[in-house]
C-alpha cells in the first residue's frame, strides 16, 4: 500500500465517523426526529441498493430492471429468518446479522439462477427479461401465502433495524464494492462493459464474470431489502413491483454509471426530493421526472460519469485553481 | 511439430460455403500472410481459428492440440491472440488498465484475497503495474500509461491492441488487416512495430492484408484465398508471379 491510498484510507474512514458521530449527537439532541431518522434509513437502504445494480449496470454494463425482485427475495428471506428467531433468546444484533446473510445468501443465488440463462442476451432484451424475472419472484412470493402471508403482508417482523446497524452495513456494502471493482475481478467486469467480445479475446472468462457480478448484485440488493424488511417490520410484495426496479435504476443513472460515489449523492438527493415534495404529492413524479429529463439532456453521464468522488481529488483541483490564480496575478 | 495447425477446415453458412477445405500450418517464429479479395473468407478463417466460429468440418490444433469447439478465451490461454479489423479497445480505460486486463491471467488472487486486501493483492497487483508499465516500454508507450485509449491516435490505437494482445503471452499472434485506414506513414510504424515483435518475442505471426507493401514487405509465406478456397501458397516472390494470383487479386 503506497502512501497516498493510506492516507486516503485513513481520510475516508475519518470522514465516516463524523458522518456517524454527528448524526448520532443530533438524534440525541433531538434535531432529527423519528421522521427525519426514518428518512436517514431510507437514504442508507437506497443507497445499499443503488450501488449494488451500479455494479451490474455501471460496471458490467448490463442493463437489469429487475433488481426490485432480488430485494423482495432478499426482504421475505431475512424477515422469515428473523421471525423464526425471535424466541431464540438470541441478541437482536446476532438475528439481524443472520437473517441479513441467508438474505444475501439466498438473493445471490436466485442472481446466479436468472444470470446464467438471462446474461446471454444484451442491452433491450436483457432487460425486458430481468424486467419478467423480477416480476416473478414478486409473483410467487404473493402467491407463497402459507410462508409469506401473501397479499395480506407478512407481519411480526422484529423491528431491528437501527441507524446504527444500517450506517454500518452501509459502510460495509460500499467497502466491499470499492473493494471489488479495484481488483482483478473488478477489472474484468469492467472490460465486459468496454468490449465484450475484446474482453473475451483477451482471455476473460465473460459468462463467469458477468454471472459473478450480476449475483453480488443481487446478494447486495438482498440485503438492502433485508434492512427494509427490518426496519418497515411490515412486508406487502407490492412494494416489490416494476417501479421500485425504475426508482433504484434512476439514481444509478443520476449519480452516473459506474461510479459509486454518484449512487451515494444521488441516493441520498432522491430520497430526500419526494419527501421534501410531500405537499405537492400530485406533482411530485412530474418533478421528479422533469429533473431526469434535463439530466438526461445536459449530462447524459450522470452527476460523476465514471469517475469517483475523492477527497483527494478535490484537494488536487483546489491546489490547481489556486496555482493558476498565483500564475495569473504574477503575469 | 507445427504451432498452429488447420486441416481441411470448413464453413458453411446456410447453403453458403464460406471456406472450403483451408489448411494451414504455422512453425514457431514463422511470419505468415493471408490475403485475398473482398469476400474471399480471410476473416471466417480468422474466426475460426480464434474460436468466434466452429468450423463445420476439419480440426484445428495449437501446440499440437484440438480447440475446436473451444470458447474464444480457452482459446487465448491455449496461446492463439488476436487484433481486430477495427480497432477494439477498452476505450474508457486508461492505457495501463488496457493491458492489465490481458494481463488478467498472470494474476492469481481470488476475489475474497481481493476484498481483504490480504498480502498476495498487493504484491500480485504490484506485479502487474511493474510488467504492464515495462511492457508498454518495448513499444514506447509508457509516456501515454495513464491516458484513455479513446484520446490516443490512430495508430497508437492499433499498437496498443497488438501490445494488448501480446500481454497474453501467446504463441502465435493473429493480426487482421492491422493497416486498414492508415496512412504510409503510420503503415511504415506498423512495420517496424512488427519488426520490433518478431526480434522481442519468440512468436509466430499470421497476418490478414490488403496493403502488398506490408505483406511482400515482410511476410515469408503467403496464402491467397480467393471465394473459400486456397489458390496460391509460397514465398512472397512464388506468390507475386503465379498467374492466378495476378488475375484474381492484382490484375493483369
Amino acid at each position: 500500500m503506497n502512501r497516498k491510498m493510506l492516507k486516503n484510507y485513513i481520510i475516508n474512514l475519518i470522514v465516516v465517523a463524523l458522518i456517524y458521530a454527528g448524526i448520532k449527537v443530533l438524534i440525541s439532541a433531538g434535531v432529527i426526529n423519528r421522521y427525519y431518522e426514518g428518512i436517514i434509513i431510507f437514504i442508507m437502504i437506497n443507497i445499499i441498493l443503488a450501488t449494488s445494480l451500479n455494479l451490474a449496470t455501471g460496471f458490467l454494463g448490463q442493463l437489469t430492471l429487475g433488481h426490485a425482485g432480488f430485494m423482495a427475495a432478499g426482504a421475505y428471506v431475512s424477515a422469515i429468518t428473523a421471525i423464526a428467531l425471535k424466541n431464540s433468546g438470541m441478541p437482536n444484533l446476532l438475528i439481524l446479522i443472520i437473517s441479513l446473510i441467508a438474505a444475501a445468501i439466498v438473493s445471490a443465488l436466485v442472481g446466479i439462477a436468472i444470470g446464467i440463462p438471462a446474461l446471454r442476451l444484451r442491452g433491450d432484451y436483457l432487460a425486458i427479461i430481468t424486467l419478467g424475472f423480477g416480476e416473478m419472484i414478486r409473483v410467487i412470493i404473493n402467491n407463497l401465502r402459507g410462508l409469506t402471508g401473501g397479499a395480506q403482508g407478512l407481519t411480526g417482523i422484529p423491528r431491528i433495524a437501527t441507524f446504527d446497524n444500517v450506517f454500518w452495513v452501509t459502510a460495509l456494502v460500499i467497502l466491499v464494492l470499492y473493494r471489488l471493482t479495484h481488483s482483478r475481478q473488478g477489472r474484468a467486469i469492467v472490460s465486459i462493459r468496454e468490449d465484450e467480445i475484446a474482453a473475451e479475446a483477451v482471455g476473460v472468462k465473460t459468462t463467469y464474470f458477468k454471472v459473478l457480478g450480476f449475483a453480488i448484485a443481487a446478494g447486495f440488493a438482498g440485503v438492502g431489502g433485508g434492512l427494509y424488511a427490518h426496519y418497515l417490520a411490515f412486508l406487502d410484495p407490492k412494494i416489490f413491483g416494476f417501479m421500485r426496479s425504475v426508482e433504484i435504476l434512476v439514481i444509478v443513472v443520476l449519480g452516473g454509471m459506474g461510479s459509486l460515489t454518484g449512487s451515494i449523492f444521488a441516493a441520498i438527493i432522491l430520497t430526500i426530493l419526494p419527501e421534501a415534495l410531500r405537499s405537492f404529492s400530485d406533482y411530485r413524479m412530474l418533478l421528479y421526472s422533469f429533473a431526469l429529463v434535463l439530466m438526461m439532456i445536459f449530462r447524459p453521464i450522470g452527476m460523476f460519469g465514471t469517475k469517483e468522488f475523492s477527497w483527494q481529488g478535490i484537494y488536487d483541483r483546489y491546489k490547481m485553481l489556486r496555482d493558476a490564480v498565483k500564475r495569473r496575478e504574477k503575469a | 511439430m507445427p504451432l498452429l495447425e488447420a486441416t481441411n477446415i470448413c464453413m458453411q453458412f446456410g447453403g453458403l460455403r464460406a471456406v472450403d477445405n483451408f489448411n494451414l500450418e504455422i512453425n514457431e517464429h514463422e511470419l505468415v500472410g493471408l490475403i485475398g479479395p473482398n469476400g474471399a473468407g480471410k476473416t471466417t478463417v480468422f474466426n475460426m481459428l480464434t474460436g468466434v466460429y466452429i468450423p463445420t468440418e476439419g480440426d484445428i490444433k495449437i501446440d499440437g492440440s484440438s480447440v475446436v469447439g473451444k470458447k474464444p478465451y480457452e482459446i487465448v490461454r491455449a496461446g492463439a491472440a488476436r487484433t481486430f479489423q477495427n480497432i477494439r479497445l477498452f476505450k474508457d480505460l486508461t492505457v495501463l488498465d488496457n493491458i492489465k486486463i490481458a494481463f488478467h491471467n498472470e494474476l492469481h488472487y481470488s476475489t475474497l484475497e481481493g476484498l481483504l486486501r490480504l498480502p498476495r493483492y498487493w504484491a500480485d497487483e504490484k506485479h502487474a503495474t511493474e510488467a504492464c508499465l515495462a511492457f508498454l516500454d518495448i513499444f514506447d508507450m509508457a509516456d501515454y500509461a495513464d491516458n484513455l485509449a479513446r484520446n490516443l491516435p490512430y495508430g497508437k490505437q492499433r499498437k496498443l491492441e497488438i501490445a494488448r494482445a501480446l500481454a497474453t503471452k501467446p504463441k502465435i499472434l493473429m493480426l487482421d488487416e492491422p493497416a486498414a485506414g492508415m496512412n504510409p506513414q503510420e503503415t511504415k510504424e506498423l512495420m517496424d512495430t512488427i519488426q520490433l515483435i518478431r526480434k522481442k518475442f519468440d512468436i509466430a505471426i499470421l497476418l490478414i492484408e490488403h496493403d502488398m507493401n506490408l505483406v511482400m514487405g515482410i511476410c515469408e509465406r503467403i496464402v491467397v484465398l480467393d471465394y473459400g478456397r486456397i489458390i496460391a501458397k509460397g514465398t512472397p516472390e512464388e506468390t507475386k508471379n503465379n498467374p492466378d494470383v495476378i488475375r484474381v487479386y492484382l490484375g493483369e
